[in-house]
């Protein structure tokens, strides 16, 4: 079916695209220039994943990474940004499907995180990468995205001292 | 962090002028609430309430949604704005993960062409 698109060059630049396909869903997709096999690899061999985990414009620097690979093992990532404390990210792989599926929990978060499923599907020496995060919550997905960005929590911040601000000034209600 | 626009902050001081709207926003803080919720505990009619979270919602301090015949109030920002933003930045996040991806995929394939070739000779 897809015939025609396995002879495009493979110069064509793969996009990351990011869609939230429901209020606690979560999907990245991208398309990698090698088979299935190799993308998986870089997945789940820990001196492979830090390779890339942490891009240098991130401005975070990797400070250990442990991944084993197997139903029931865990990993743990930790990251260091400047003077400040560094952020762990831990869990346990549910779902080891070598070459074509990855099913891992997130469990840092304190009332249960996302469930992260990979998917690699492999066309003609591409590899499709479908990355499908389930949050437990509307609230925890907002949170997450908001956490990232700290912009809507530094607004809302921003928002409280105001309101302390002007009702002091206001006198009583 | 988020820019404010000179016209946005205007309409947020307009907004918390008011102290029926900063009681308003004081209680959303709490939890949403509806309209007639509002209304009622700020004993004001349906029409009153519905003028101040207007103006609340136009400086973007409140979004409202209406699921039936109740509209819900919730404290925040314009939340589709906001969250287009979001969305944008961990698109970056993990576009520039797997820019450096790419790169150990394609040592990768070279790696195994060369071991490929010595494994035939």
């Amino acid at each position: 079916m897809d015939a025609r698109r396995e002879n495009e060059p493979t110069s064509v630049t793969n996009r990351t695209t990011v869609n939230r396909k429901s209020e606690r869903e979560l999907v990245v997709t991208r398309s990698f220039n090698g088979p299935a096999r190799i993308v998986f690899e870089a997945f789940t061999k820990a001196e492979l994943l830090r390779r890339w985990w942490v891009p240098k414009s991130s401005g975070l620097s990797l400070l250990s990474c442990e991944a084993d690979v197997r139903v029931g093992g865990r990993y743990r990532l930790v990251f260091g940004h400047g003077a400040s404390k560094p952020m762990e990210f831990y869990g346990r792989y549910i779902e080891v499907t070598p070459h074509s599926r990855l099913v891992w929990t997130n469990d840092e978060g304190a009332d249960g995180g996302a469930v992260t499923t990979v998917t690699f599907e492999e066309k003609g020496g591409k590899t499709l990468l479908v990355m499908h995060d389930l949050y437990p919550s509307k609230e925890a997905l907002d949170g997450a995205l908001a956490g990232m960005e700290g912009g809507m929590r530094e607004t809302l911040e921003q928002l409280d001292e105001l309101l302390v601000t002007l009702s002091a000034s206001a006198g009583p209600l | 962090m988020v820019q404010y626009s000179n016209t946005r902050l205007d309409a947020s001081f307009a907004a918390l002028s008011d102290a029926t709207r900063r009681g308003v926003l004081e209680q959303l803080g709490r939890a949403d609430a509806s309209i007639t919720d509002l209304a009622e505990k700020f004993h004001m009619t349906l029409t009153g309430m519905k003028k101040h979270v207007g103006i609340l919602e136009q400086a973007g301090l409140v979004t409202t949604e209406k699921v039936g015949r109740v509209r819900t109030c919730t404290l925040g920002l314009r939340r589709l704005e906001e969250e287009a933003a979001w969305i944008e930045r961990y698109r970056q996040l993990w576009d520039a993960r797997f820019d450096e991806l790419d790169k150990v995929v394609e040592e990768l394939k070279l790696k195994e062409k060369v071991d490929g070739r010595k494994k035939r000779k």
